[in-house]
């Protein structure tokens, strides 16, 4: 990371653990997901799919039923609050898919703070209803030209903003990757969805399940509902990547499983990017997965072996996509379509008995003109 | 003693400034970068940054980010700026080359491998802009293994405390930056260069070279009277891809004002206690 940017780091840092051990903030931070977020949220049990697909039950950890649509907003929650808390006025964040430049307009209309979101102008285009959303929640949605116009350079223009105004404006980053204490205190705020998951199982079913499921793009879905079952090592763990057009095609965003230990924003892990260390374009039918790192932390759990990253083609999102709201009347995110596909297939394969929970980490409505035009249809 | 610290060493013994002019590799014309690095030094360039393009380069401004699009468009690998290296160090055995880009193409090659390959060809010293001191060491090793100096940054963001251990880190010189932002903006204050760099001074000797938004001669006469090396880069970047043509001949055009002004400024009384 620059220079410049190590100090706000170092004090974000700072103000980051002063804040986790006040049992004040913490309140507060509890209250604002109760009341405004909507949690907990259920764990939804996939019957008619679970019975269509054969094999393991399917249960779903709804965080598509959080207020603004996905899990982005338990992050955005705790960093606004921390970000009001350290005097901070105005909030910039990067978006891929828009549901965190969402969750980030939301929240920073609900505190009165000033937003702009730095966003891909691809990206853009394939989410149109989201930049509307983030416009109407009155934050300035910022294109971005640079690159491969995605999210991986909207990144980028975000830190340039960061550091040409370090004394007002928050970074709030939206995934479990970028520079420290950003994957420690993203995983943190999003842990409350495995922590809530790991109860409700126990509660409902009186054990764990035999396998969690997560889409990965930068991982902050997956480490926020592995976390509380890390411990667990009966418990299989599973990322599904985009593997896009297929591994084999080089169209894909799989950095886990065909990238390369690598350095980008501030971070060392795996990275998709050639030889000579540029940065790979990525590609994948959901904007949200489509970025060419990945959380250091996920490195970590590959590499000690405690969780399975797995791709996912856009065919076999888009067939779990359909077969999903055929089955159970749920539209989801195509980045958690990505997670469904994978759990489906890993439900064959555990047998009747078993149980997969899914983190089904947003809803699909914003996917809804990617859809129709896949399909050769005019909105 | 590495290249950098004779050239920096004989300027201060002459009462000089340096003028470090940065051009991204390959840009505005990967077949004509060797002739551009001696166009530089013959339009008064002491020592040359050389950018090496990448994908992502989040401290540079547009007009940075632009020129290493364009360089990785037609091709430029690091391999290849060594080779360039390589070239202008046959016919120029005194200017100091120091390379300057991001952590990932280094991590590629790997430091040890990077450092050797620098090194023969004929680069002084490494500027690794998102290396921050902490994570440093590897690179350091690697790079000094081979007789090379890994350049320093500090910026105005940067603590007292920090900024002494930086200091006292450095070596060859130091680079500050001149206001927190990225590359090529319109937001130097030369007056608010003088407390940091007096600390700087207060904790070590190291030469400091001031970049960041270093435009015209007026803004290099001003850092000049300050400090020890004065940065010329995206103003000269943007300078050669307007202008098209013949880039040697642009950059002498454009920096033979810089290269007088920091000598009228040189001349005069130095704004700083030593």
């Amino acid at each position: 990371m620059a220079e410049t940017l190590i100090r706000p780091l170092d004090e974000l840092w700072e103000a980051y653990r002063r804040f986790r051990a006040d049992p004040e903030f913490q309140a507060e931070l509890a209250r604002e997901l109760a009341d405004y977020v909507g949690r907990p949220t259920p764990i939804y049990h996939a019957a008619r799919l679970s019975r269509e697909n054969g094999g393991a039950e399917i249960l779903l950890k709804r965080e598509d039923l959080n207020h603004t649509g996905a899990h982005k907003i338990n992050n955005t929650v705790g960093q606004a609050l921390l970000a009001r808390r350290m005097g901070k006025t105005r909030l910039i964040a990067e978006t891929g898919a828009g549901q965190h430049g969402v969750a980030t307009a939301t929240v920073a209309a609900r505190l009165g703070l000033r937003c702009a979101v730095y966003m891909g102008a691809v990206d853009m285009a394939r989410q149109a209803p989201n930049v509307y959303r983030m416009r109407l929640l009155g934050a300035e949605v910022v294109p971005v030209e640079s690159g491969s116009r995605t999210l991986k350079d909207a990144l980028n223009e975000a830190l340039r903003d960061w550091v040409s105004n370090v004394a007002d404006t928050f970074y709030l980053i939206g995934t479990v990757a970028g520079p420290h204490p950003y994957p420690i205190m993203v995983r943190d705020f999003q842990a409350v969805i495995g922590r809530e998951a790991r109860a409700q199982m126990l509660e409902r079913f009186g054990r764990l399940p035999e396998a969690v499921v997560a889409c990965v793009g930068g991982g902050s879905n997956a480490i926020g509902i592995f976390h509380a079952f890390l411990g667990d090592r009966e418990v299989l763990l599973f990322g599904a990547e985009a593997a896009g057009e297929g591994l084999a095609s080089g169209r894909h965003a799989a950095s886990l499983a065909a990238g390369r230990p690598g350095i980008l924003h501030g971070s060392r892990s795996y990275l998709l990017c050639d030889e000579h260390g540029q940065v790979a374009e990525t590609h994948s039918v959901s904007a949200g997965l489509d970025y060419p790192g990945v959380g250091p932390e996920h490195a970590w759990l590959k590499d000690t072996g405690r969780a399975r990253y797995l791709g996912v083609t856009d065919a076999e999102a888009l067939e779990a996509f359909h077969r999903l709201a055929r089955c159970e009347g749920i539209l989801a995110a195509l980045e958690s379509s990505h997670a469904v596909a994978l759990a489906l297939r890993i439900a064959r394969e555990l047998g009747r008995g078993a149980r997969v929970l899914v983190n089904l980490s947003g809803r699909g409505d914003k996917d809804v003109n990617t859809l129709a035009r896949l399909e050769g249809i005019a909105l | 003693m590495n290249r950098i610290e004779r050239r920096l060493a004989a300027l201060a013994a002459a009462g000089r400034r340096a003028l470090l002019p940065f051009v991204t590799a390959g840009d505005p014309d990967p077949e004509r970068s060797v002739e551009l690095l001696h166009a530089l030094v013959a339009a008064g360039a002491d020592l040359i940054e050389l950018g090496v393009p990448f994908s992502d380069p989040m401290a540079d401004g547009p007009v940075i980010q632009r020129a290493s699009e364009r360089a990785l468009a037609r091709g430029v690998t690091l391999p290849r700026v060594l080779e360039w290296v390589r070239e202008f160090r046959a016919a120029d055995r005194e200017t100091p080359i120091v390379l300057m880009g991001y952590l990932n193409p280094v991590e590629q090659m790997g430091p040890a491998r990077f450092a050797r390959e620098a090194a023969a060809a004929g680069a002084d010293g490494v500027l690794l802009v998102d290396c921050p001191l902490e994570e440093s060491e590897p690179y350091r090793a690697a790079l000094e293994a081979e007789g090379l100096i890994q350049v320093l940054m500090a910026a105005p963001t940067t603590s007292g405390e920090r900024l002494r251990r930086i200091a006292r880190a450095a070596r060859g010189f130091l680079y500050f930056v001149a206001y927190a932002g990225v590359t090529g903006a319109d937001r130097l204050r030369v007056a608010e260069l003088a407390p940091s760099l007096a600390a700087i001074r207060r904790e070590s000797g190291i030469p400091v070279a001031v970049g960041f938004g270093i435009k015209a001669p007026d803004d290099a006469a001003a850092v000049a009277a300050l400090a020890d090396a004065v940065v010329v880069g995206s103003a000269l970047v943007d300078r050669l891809h307007r202008a098209g043509g013949d880039p040697a001949a642009e950059a002498a055009r454009f920096l033979a004002p810089l290269r007088a002004a920091i000598d009228r400024a040189a001349a005069g009384p130095r704004e700083l206690p030593a």
